[in-house]
C-alpha cells in the first residue's frame, strides 16, 4: 500500500477520533463514582431464574428496568452501562470485595495469556516456518489494535448505554470513568471497578479479532488485515457483544444464554474467517505440496496456554469470586479433557492413530464448546459438551472442511466456529435442571433451544455479511491476497523483514 | 585416488566412522540428505491433510581415498552400514582427478 492511501487513511480515522472525542467532551458524562445505574432485568432474572432462587434485593432493581421479558433467563454479563437509575432506596450500599477484584484482575490476565503467546503459538506452530513471525505479529498486532480502540470507543458502543442492536458514545474515550467508577456483576449490591470490566472486556475483543487471522495465514496482507479487523470489530463484534450482554439487547432480552462468548467470540470469529478463507482463495500449491505444521510442539504449548488462560476467559465472566465462577471453573476442566481424549479416540479409530495435533485440536474445541455453557451446566453435562466438541470438530476440521471447499488455514471455523455452533445449542439443552444444569423449574428445553438457535442464526448472518463488506473494503482499498512472489517467499521476509530462525 | 561417497542410514553413521577410523581414513565429510530407493516413505496425517512423505532421512559421508585403500574402504562401509533391510544405503565410487590441503599446499597422495 502506498504512502498517499495510508496517509488517507489515517487521517480520515484522525478525523473520526477527534470529531468523537469532541462529542465526549462537551457531554458531560452521567456516570457517578457512587451507585451504578443497576444492571436491572439482566442482574435480577438472571439470579431468580438460573440459581432458582428469588433474591429479595434484586425485586427492587428489576422493577426499575423493565426493559426484558420477566421469562427469559439471560446469563449474560451484566451491564456496567447508562441504564435508567435503578431504586437506590431498595438496595443496600454497593459493595466492592477485593477477593472479586484480585479474581477478576487475575482473569484478565490470563485472557492477554490466551491471545499472546496462546493463539499466538498455537497458530504459529502450525504454519511453516516462512510465515511463523507473520502469524505472531498478526495476533500481537490485532490484539493490541483492537484493545486500543475498545477503550476509544468499543466499550462505550458495546456497553455504554441501552439498545436492542448497539449503546451510544457516551462513554468514547471512557469518558466520565474514573477508578471509582463501578460497574455491575451478576449480584445485586455486588460490584467491581469500571476500569476493570472494562480491561476484561477489551481482552474477549482482542482475542476474537486474533482468532479471524489463522483463516487467512499465509497469504493474506499484513495492513489488509490490521483494516479488516478495524472494519469488523466495529461493525459485528460490538453490536453482537452488545445483543447479547449489553443493557437492552435483542438477544439478551430473548434469553439466550451465552455465559462467555460461545456467538459472541468463537461463532462471530469462525464464520469472519470462513468468509475471508473463501474470499482470499486458496493458498498456493494446496492440495498439491507439503504444508506440514513447522513445529506441532509449540502448537501443543499454544494450546496448553489457551486452555490454563481459558479458566480467566470462562470463570472470569461470572465478574465475581464465587460459587457461579466455580461452577464455570470446573467445567472448563472437565469439558476440554473429555474433548481432548474423544478427539483422540474418534482420530485413533478414524486413522489408526492419535495425534498431538488431534489432542491438542480436541481440547481448544472442548474449550469452544464449553465456553456459552460454563456457567449454567453441570460438570457432567459438560463432560458430554467437550466430548461432542471432540467428535464434531474432528469432522468439522476433515469431513465438512471438504465439503466447505475453503482453504480455512488453521481451521478456525472447524474448531471456533462449529464448536461455538455446537455449545451454544447444547447450553440450551444441559442447563436443564434434570440434566444438571441451574434452569429453573419453567426451564423448557425447546424453548430455550429455539432462542439459543435464534442467536447462532443471528450471529452466523451478522458476522457473514460484515465480514464480505469488509474483505471487499479491504480488496479494493490496500489489497487483500499478498502477490506470488511473496507467498512464495514466505510472509516474514516480505512483509516484516526478519525470518524466524537463523542459524 | 577415488571419492567415496556412502548414503547410509543415520544411525549407522558412528558405526562406519569408527570402521574406516580403524583401517586408517584420516577424515570424512558427513551431510544431512534425505531421499529414498526402494524404501517407502511414510503417511503424516494433519488434521485431516495427508501428506506422503517419500523422503527419508539418511546420512551422506564423502571420503577421500587412495587407489590402494579403495577396497578395504568400501568393505569397511558396507559392513559397518548393512542392517540387511531395505534402506540400508549405497556407495558410489568416482575418480578424484586432483586434492589440495589448504594449510600447506601438499597435492595429491600427500594431501589425503
Amino acid at each position: 500500500m502506498n504512502m498517499k492511501k495510508f496517509l488517507q487513511m489515517a487521517l480520515l480515522w484522525a478525523a473520526v477520533l477527534v470529531g468523537g472525542w469532541a462529542h465526549a467532551a462537551e457531554s458531560p458524562s452521567i456516570t457517578s463514582p457512587g451507585t451504578k445505574p443497576a444492571a436491572g432485568a439482566a442482574a435480577a432474572l438472571s439470579q431468580s431464574i438460573l440459581l432458582a432462587q428469588a433474591s429479595t434485593d434484586t425485586a427492587a432493581s428489576a422493577s426499575a428496568d423493565a426493559a426484558s421479558v420477566p421469562s427469559a433467563a439471560p446469563a449474560a454479563a451484566p451491564v456496567a452501562g447508562a441504564t435508567t437509575a435503578a431504586a437506590p432506596e431498595a438496595a443496600a450500599v454497593p459493595m466492592v470485595h477485593k477477593g472479586d477484584v484480585a479474581w477478576m484482575m487475575t482473569a484478565t490476565m490470563l485472557v492477554v495469556f490466551m491471545a499472546v503467546p496462546g493463539v499466538a503459538l498455537f497458530y504459529g506452530g502450525l504454519v511453516r516456518s516462512k510465515n511463523m513471525l507473520s502469524v505472531l505479529m498478526q495476533v500481537m498486532v490485532v490484539f493490541s489494535l483492537i484493545t486500543v480502540l475498545w477503550v476509544v470507543y468499543g466499550y462505550s458502543l458495546a456497553f455504554g448505554g441501552e439498545g436492542l442492536i448497539i449503546a451510544g458514545l457516551d462513554k468514547m474515550f471512557l469518558a466520565g470513568v474514573t477508578k471509582s467508577s463501578l460497574a455491575d456483576t451478576f449480584t445485586a449490591d455486588v460490584k467491581i471497578p469500571e476500569y476493570l470490566f472494562i480491561a476484561f472486556q477489551a481482552t474477549f475483543a482482542g482475542i476474537t479479532c486474533a482468532l479471524i487471522v489463522g483463516s487467512f495465514a499465509e497469504r493474506m496482507k499484513f495492513s489488509g488485515v490490521l483494516l479488516f479487523s478495524v472494519i469488523w470489530f466495529t461493525l459485528c463484534y460490538l453490536p453482537i457483544a452488545h445483543m447479547v450482554w449489553g443493557a437492552g439487547g435483542y438477544l439478551l432480552g430473548k434469553g439466550a444464554l451465552d455465559f462467555a462468548g460461545g456467538t459472541v467470540v468463537h461463532i462471530n470469529a469462525g464464520v469472519a474467517g470462513l468468509v475471508g478463507a473463501y474470499m482470499l482463495g486458496k493458498r498456493i500449491g494446496y492440495g498439491k505440496e507439503a504444508m506440514a505444521p513447522h513445529n506441532l510442539a509449540l502448537t501443543m504449548v499454544g494450546a496448553a496456554m489457551l486452555w490454563v488462560g481459558w479458566f480467566g476467559f470462562n470463570a472470569g465472566s461470572n465478574l465475581e469470586a464465587n460459587d457461579g465462577a466455580t461452577l464455570a471453573f470446573i467445567n472448563t476442566l472437565v469439558a476440554t479433557a473429555a474433548a481432548v481424549l474423544a478427539w483422540c479416540v474418534a482420530e485413533g479409530l478414524m486413522k489408526g492413530k492419535a495425534s498431538m495435533l488431534g489432542a491438542a485440536s480436541g481440547a481448544v474445541a472442548g474449550l469452544v464448546a464449553i465456553t456459552p455453557a460454563c456457567g449454567s451446566v453441570g460438570p457432567m453435562g459438560a463432560i458430554v459438551i467437550g466430548a461432542l466438541s471432540g467428535v464434531v470438530c474432528l469432522w468439522g476440521v476433515t469431513g465438512l472442511k471438504r465439503m466447505l471447499g475453503a482453504d480455512d488455514s488453521l481451521d478456525v471455523f472447524g474448531i471456533h466456529g462449529l464448536g461455538g455452533i455446537l455449545g451454544a445449542l447444547l447450553t440450551g439443552v444441559f442447563t436443564a435442571p434434570g440434566l444438571g444444569g441451574t434452569g429453573g423449574d419453567s426451564f423448557s428445553i425447546a424453548s430455550q433451544l429455539f432462542v439459543q438457535a435464534e442467536g447462532v442464526v443471528i450471529t452466523i448472518v451478522w458476522s457473514a455479511v460484515v465480514a464480505l463488506i469488509a474483505f471487499k473494503i479491504v480488496d479494493i482499498t490496500v489489497g487483500m491476497r499478498v502477490s506470488e512472489e511473496d507467498e512464495r517467499e514466505g510472509l516474514d521476509i516480505a512483509y516484516h523483514g526478519e525470518t524466524a530462525y537463523n542459524k | 585416488m577415488k571419492m567415496v561417497t556412502a548414503i547410509v542410514k543415520p544411525f549407522k553413521l558412528d558405526e562406519v566412522r569408527e570402521a574406516l577410523s580403524a583401517i586408517g581414513v584420516q577424515g570424512i565429510t558427513v551431510t544431512e540428505v534425505k531421499g529414498f530407493g526402494r524404501q517407502k516413505g511414510h503417511t503424516e496425517l494433519y488434521r485431516g491433510a495427508e501428506y506422503v512423505v517419500d523422503f527419508l532421512p539418511k546420512v551422506k559421508i564423502e571420503a577421500a581415498v587412495d587407489d590402494a585403500l579403495l577396497d578395504r574402504v568400501v568393505e569397511a562401509i558396507e559392513s559397518s552400514a548393512r542392517t540387511g533391510k531395505i534402506g540400508d544405503g549405497k556407495i558410489f565410487v568416482t575418480d578424484l582427478e586432483q586434492v589440495i590441503r589448504i594449510r600447506t599446499g601438499e597435492t595429491g597422495k600427500d594431501a589425503l
